[in-house]
């Protein structure tokens, strides 16, 4: 039953995958990053979703706010070339320490391209 | 990911059934599982794990190493009495990623100005909750202090599994309700779910901070229950304190 709140439920407005398949049909170009590993304290569980329009609007959260930004930027590429990336953020990281992951995990997010 | 997969998806969450994709971080391939299909999958086990406890994960088959996205029904909120207290803890609840609905059957309360953005059902428990098909993944509040309202909603909860029951009331009021089940042949072990006095003893007085701790209360069955089990069915070699 955990994890069950990843999420707003199925329908809201404010639903990542809602938007996600929304924004998809209206034309825009998507990409769709997910935590898929987390070590130590890590800020949003595994399964969290963030997703991205070509032009970097974003809905959802990957990391509470502290690498939407690489992740943003790294969504870019993914929706120009369509091959998905697997990105990793961590204190170990010399850019992960710029982005700000600063509460000491690491995480692992995967982001793909929604065609 | 293909958008007809995603819909395909957001289809099975919208109709609260629960979905997961499987994803070869190699190759970038995916397919979706549904709940129903997933005993003839080839990772049948694997996966009926991760649907038991509802976690998304890695999973590493000889080199190539897979991503299960879990996608469980939201948690769901059924409220009876659309009192105050209700008014505080529809919303606050819905922030907390729950979907909200409301029952009572007294037409003057049960109305959408009172409950903006909230499914609102005017009619008794015992007809509409058996259509509303509760589940374990749902909570219930009665919150009315009128058993003809709150006894049937509290026996269809129990029966259902629900992951959180709770019930307002003094104890000496909670001690006359569960000798009124019990009556009714409900087992006392089983009443013993309910949570009453509903919610955490945080010395709440208004309706507002009572709803704080009917939340918290629910959160805590939410996020807690799966942890226990999990400990449970872990080899006791690797059990030392978490």
């Amino acid at each position: 039953m955990a994890g069950t709140v990843a999420g707003a439920p199925a329908g809201r407005e404010d639903d990542v995958l809602e938007a996600a398949a929304r924004w998809r049909r209206e034309g825009r170009g998507v990409a769709l990053a997910t935590v898929v590993e987390t070590w130590g304290s890590a800020p949003r569980p595994v399964g969290s979703h963030l997703v991205i329009d070509e032009a970097g609007s974003f809905l959802g959260s990957v990391s509470g706010g502290c690498v939407e930004g690489a992740v943003v930027a790294e969504a870019a590429e993914v929706i120009a070339d369509g091959a998905p990336r697997l990105l990793e953020f961590g204190v170990a990281d010399a850019t992960a320490w710029q982005v700000g992951l600063s509460c000491g995990g690491r995480i692992a997010v995967y982001v793909e391209k929604l065609n | 990911m293909d958008l007809s997969l995603l819909e395909e998806l957001n289809a099975e969450r919208a109709a609260r059934r629960a979905a997961v994709v499987v994803t070869e971080l190699g190759s970038g391939r995916q397919r979706l599982v549904k709940a129903a299909a997933v005993e003839a999958d080839p990772l049948a086990p694997q996966l009926a794990e991760a649907l038991r406890t509802g976690r998304s994960g890695m999973l590493t088959l000889g080199n190539e190493r897979l991503f299960l996205a879990v996608e469980v029904p939201a948690p769901r909120l059924v409220i009876t009495g659309a009192v105050h207290i209700a008014q505080a803890l529809a919303p606050m609840a819905r922030l907390a990623g729950l979907d909200v609905t409301i029952v009572d059957p007294r037409t003057a309360f049960a109305t959408p100005e009172r409950f903006p953005h909230v499914e609102v059902h005017a009619e008794w428990p015992d007809v509409v909750l058996p259509r509303l098909g509760i589940d374990a993944f749902t909570a219930v509040a009665a919150l009315t202090h009128d058993p003809k309202i709150d006894d049937p909603a509290l026996i269809e909860a129990l029966a259902r599994d629900c992951f959180y029951i709770g019930a307002l009331g003094s104890r000496r009021t909670h001690a006359t309700r569960l000798d009124r089940l019990a009556e009714k042949g409900v087992p006392r072990e089983t009443l013993a779910r309910i949570h009453a006095p509903i919610g955490l003893d945080i010395g709440a007085a208004s309706p507002a901070e009572i709803a704080v701790s009917i939340v918290a209360e629910i959160v805590g069955e939410l996020r807690r229950r799966p942890a226990a089990d999990k400990r449970a069915s872990e080899p006791a070699a690797s059990g030392q304190a978490a």
